[in-house]
């Protein structure tokens, strides 16, 4: 039983978190592709600018959440949302925004987002510094262990508050996301827009209003996840940085533009991440008089090491790129 | 005073001339219709009266107002809608979604225009559901067609809206211009078939090398031995 219960605080907790940052990260980028068909690399960098605007608020208002009894970084996630949407906003209209009207090829804005990744991570380092902090100043994290109610059952299942909600703001984030794209005006103008610009222009939609709104949704939802990983972990100026490649995986697989597509290979990103990793032998214990000996005696049965689970999302995107370049949901093909 | 009143119109692309002097008047509730060899200028006409070309020389009028060089956005708000000849449907958008992108700009009209688009065009109605891109050619003729009246237009703008489609379809969009427009909306259309479409045109309008070869009605065009001869094969 303590190996199903190890089973469960390694794989389906571990790789839910993993995959649900992956998932708002990749919608984003999604988001993005499908409005302005460019892959957005400072988009790490756009979630730890959230981050960094909850540690600086927090730092500000250290009290703020235990009147609530919430974390105060999540109180304050609201408006760390609305600063990074107008931040994503403000870079648009200063770097991206003349190039297009430069009619540049999308390569060009590729490299533009590279320079704005540079940026926005030296002016993170200058103020954070380097090293890691933690989101939760004022008050304590969390940590709920849950008893099996089995016999034998000795190791509980241990979650996290911020791991909890995570769970909880990505299935908020994720309905949220659903309601705008098939109910709203403007959630439809961006699903048309996405699929035929000249036609949507044409029908009297106007672009730069939907550029717009794209990246003041790609803004709050990258402050989302930067915010939740880091309250999960500490807060490192290059923390989503490493997550780029995932997250550009993530949205490969399920198809570039497909927002549902997105959530789903930010999820099966994380739980291939998160089961390659994972120790197998730990759960072949059970059946070690019915097992070889070669098998039993293995310490350690991972398919990679932690150290190596990067090497995952590469292997998963070169996989996609050779075998269904449209990813899960037909997507388009970066 | 005429609907759309294009005189000497001169433009192209990128420096090369395609327009070198059109001249093209319909009044409120007639069906213009302009026919022409390939490369005569046709599609471009239409997109240099919506806005998608610049208007280089000449003036283009809407309702006596200078239009010309003003973007498609704002020429939907001046009552005019174009259906472009290809890539005229949101694929992966419901029909229904389709139709409510055509009145983006009038949000208030969108119950009562869309009642009009299913009357007009009833297997969209039964197709609202489905994804525009899963519909035949002739019904996503019809889905563009109707995206561009949910915004109510005083001028509707199509270019070849039977290209492609087979003769049993052909017939059924040609009598839905005709309704359309007997609705009062007016209409320019470019077609290959000229002689059903100018048998249902107020105005014919033949282009050749990006000018005015012929101009008059419909039927006198049709009667014109020397339009035969050379445009309409015999």
């Amino acid at each position: 039983m303590n190996e199903l219960v190890f089973f469960i605080n390694n794989v389906v907790i571990a790789g839910s978190v993993t995959g649900s940052i992956y998932a708002i990260g990749a919608v984003g980028v999604t988001l993005i592709f499908s409005i302005m068909r460019f892959a957005h690399f400072a988009h790490g960098d756009m979630m730890t600018f959230g981050a960094f605007m909850v540690l600086l608020l927090t730092t500000a208002f250290p009290g703020a959440g235990a009147a609530i009894g919430v974390p105060t970084a999540l109180v304050l996630l609201p408006l760390a949302m609305a600063l990074t949407a107008l931040l994503a906003v403000g870079i648009d209209r200063a770097f991206y925004k003349p190039l297009r009207a430069h009619g540049v090829k999308p390569i060009v804005l590729v490299i533009g987002s590279l320079g704005v990744t540079l940026m926005l991570q030296g002016l993170i380092r200058l103020f954070a510094g380097t090293g890691g902090q933690s989101l939760y100043i004022d008050d304590r994290k969390e940590i709920f262990r849950l008893a099996l109610p089995f016999e034998g059952a000795r190791a509980p299942v241990v979650v996290t508050e911020p791991q909890l909600y995570l769970f909880v703001i990505t299935l908020v984030a994720v309905v949220g996301l659903h309601l705008f794209l098939s109910r709203s005006r403007l959630g439809k103008a961006m699903r048309a827009m996405s699929d035929n610009p000249d036609l949507a222009q044409a029908s009297g939609i106007n672009t730069n209003t939907i550029v717009a709104v794209t990246w003041v949704i790609a803004g709050a939802l990258a402050a989302i996840a930067g915010t939740l990983l880091s309250l999960d972990v500490t807060f490192k100026p290059d923390l989503s940085f490493f997550l780029l490649l995932p997250i550009f995986a993530a949205a490969i697989v399920g198809g570039v533009g497909h927002p549902y597509g997105a959530v789903a290979g930010g999820f099966v990103v994380g739980f291939a991440e998160t089961l390659a990793v994972f120790n197998w032998s730990v759960l072949l214990r059970p059946f070690r008089d019915s097992l070889p000996e070669w098998l039993t005696q293995a310490g350690n049965l991972a398919f990679v090491g932690t150290e190596y689970k990067i090497v995952v999302p590469f292997f998963i995107l070169v996989v996609i790129l050779v075998w269904r370049p449209t990813g899960i949901f037909k997507g388009k093909v970066i | 005073m005429p609907l759309l009143d294009a005189r000497d119109v001169h433009g192209g692309y990128g420096g090369m001339n395609i327009l070198n002097g059109v001249d093209m008047a319909i009044e409120a509730d007639e069906i213009g219709v302009i026919v022409g060899p390939n490369g005569a200028g046709k599609s471009t006409m239409l997109k240099a009266i919506f806005g998608l070309l610049r208007v280089s020389q000449g003036e283009i009028l809407l309702r006596g107002e200078p239009i010309h060089n003003l973007p498609p956005n704002k020429l939907v708000q001046k009552g005019m809608g174009f259906v472009p000849q290809e890539k005229n449907v949101f694929p992966s958008l419901t029909v229904k979604e389709n139709l409510e992108m055509g009145a983006f700009l009038k949000p208030g009209n969108v119950r009562r225009m869309l009642k009009q688009v299913y009357d007009f065009f009833p297997p969209l109605h039964d197709k609202r559901h489905q994804p525009a891109g899963e519909l035949s050619g002739g019904q996503r003729q019809m889905v563009a067609m109707g995206r561009a009246l949910m915004a109510e237009p005083s001028l509707l703008l199509l270019d070849e809206p039977t290209a492609g489609l087979s003769p049993l379809y052909m017939n059924e969009i040609f009598e839905q211009v005709k309704l359309v427009n007997s609705a009062g909306v007016g209409i320019l259309m470019v077609e290959q078939n000229a002689k059903q479409a100018l048998a249902i045109a107020d105005r014919g309008f033949v282009l050749a090398a990006g000018q005015n070869r012929f101009t008059d009605s419909g039927a006198a065009l049709l009667a014109d031995p020397d339009v035969a001869k050379s445009f309409l094969g015999g």
